[in-house]
């Protein structure tokens, strides 16, 4: 598999303009990781799940206010606050 | 039926992974995850091709479940163990399935592959397809004291228990479907009156285990719910739902239990029934 690409999946065919768009990658020293991320609300219940891409990319769309970004991969867990707006690409970059 | 009788751990499945009367079966929601890896002699069900009517919106009727089954070299004496991506969501929807056309041994494997993957366990090249040779596997008639359809959901309103098991924000109406799709949606937002919104997630753990059976029975009787009066569970498409109907029905030995696979989907396209907006009061 190809390295870890910067920022979050193709943007191809996705209306940004309505849509509320979290994403990102989950690296570790650079090198893509392959887990889970989790996105949580602002009362930190769960929201939704997803693999993260064999480039290590994951993306939701949510809502806009603030969310938590939990990932999930082997030995870790790593949380980051994240304050999403409609029409507004969040990128997070995620080094576990 | 206790909860060891529906539920095995990994070193259940490892254990085994080679004797050809149990067959693990990965189901998921990225339906090319098999094609990636999966467990070693695991085959695949398709919950989009192979559980759906190809044209209508219902599932494979009893003949198509038999000839899917038997395509699959799955026999009616079989120990079936799902398993799949998303905290089991949809492995507990083929669960629900193959209740409801009569299958005996059927196992859902705790925590699914996530955990599988997280506790870095071995999975084969998705090319690795195991050979089982066809079988003439015999379904029975669909099993609807476990299935909800509209009518029971809105003559449920006010009366039976009615368990929302989507997001919060989906629950109030912020959020169309799980944040990992698109919102943009035909339904109306909302939930359905008097339901309780007691998330799917409460009831697993990060790793997509099950809490323990104490943990599950409080968790929904601390948030209203009459374990004696009939329940009937929902989400958007009903594989959440299949996943609390299996806490409920299967580990929590609750008999009165339906799923609604029509979910918000159907009831947030329907003409004339009351919804709700707002948070779970």
């Amino acid at each position: 598999m190809c390295g870890a690409k910067a920022g979050g999946p193709d943007l191809a065919g996705i209306d940004v303009a309505t849509e509320t768009i979290i994403q990102g990658s989950v690296t570790r020293d650079g090198e893509p990781v392959t887990g889970y991320v989790r996105l949580l609300d602002g009362g930190g219940e769960f929201t939704a799940e997803v693999p993260t891409s064999a480039t290590g990319q994951f993306r939701f769309f949510a809502a806009p206010g603030t969310w938590t970004l939990r990932a999930l991969v082997p030995g870790a867990t790593v949380d980051r606050a994240v304050v999403a707006q409609r029409g507004d690409l969040t990128e997070v970059a995620i080094a576990v | 039926m206790s909860r060891s009788d529906v539920l095995v751990d990994a070193d259940w499945v490892q254990a085994r992974i080679d004797d050809p009367k149990v067959v693990i079966v990965e189901v998921d929601e990225d339906t090319s995850a098999y094609d990636k890896n999966h467990i070693k002699n695991a085959v695949r069900i398709d919950w989009k091709q192979d559980l759906q009517d190809p044209v209508r919106r219902d599932f494979v009727d009893q003949a198509g479940f038999e000839k899917l089954l038997s395509e699959k070299g799955i026999g009616n004496d079989d120990t079936v163990v799902l398993y799949g991506g998303n905290n089991n969501w949809f492995a507990s929807y083929a669960y629900w399935y193959f209740k409801l056309y009569g299958h005996q041994d059927v196992k859902l494997l705790d925590g699914g592959r996530k955990k599988w993957e997280l506790d870095s366990r071995d999975l084969v090249d998705g090319s690795e397809v195991p050979a089982r040779p066809a079988t003439e596997y015999k379904a029975k008639a669909q099993d609807v004291s476990i299935r909800a359809f509209r009518d029971d959901v809105v003559a449920a309103i006010g009366s039976l228990n009615l368990v929302d098991v989507r997001s919060p924000d989906e629950f109030s109406g912020k959020l169309l479907a799980p944040a990992h799709l698109p919102q943009e949606q035909s339904q109306r937002p909302g939930h359905i009156p008097t339901a309780r919104n007691i998330p799917w997630s409460k009831s697993a753990n990060d790793d997509g285990t099950f809490k323990s059976d104490d943990e599950l029975k409080e968790l929904y009787e601390g948030e209203g719910v009459d374990l004696a009066k009939d329940t009937i569970a929902y989400c958007r498409i009903g594989e959440r739902s299949a996943h609390s109907w299996f806490v409920l029905h299967e580990l929590l030995g609750q008999p009165n239990v339906k799923n609604y696979d029509g979910s918000w989907t159907e009831y947030g396209s329907l003409v004339g029934v009351p919804i709700e907006l707002g948070a779970a009061k």
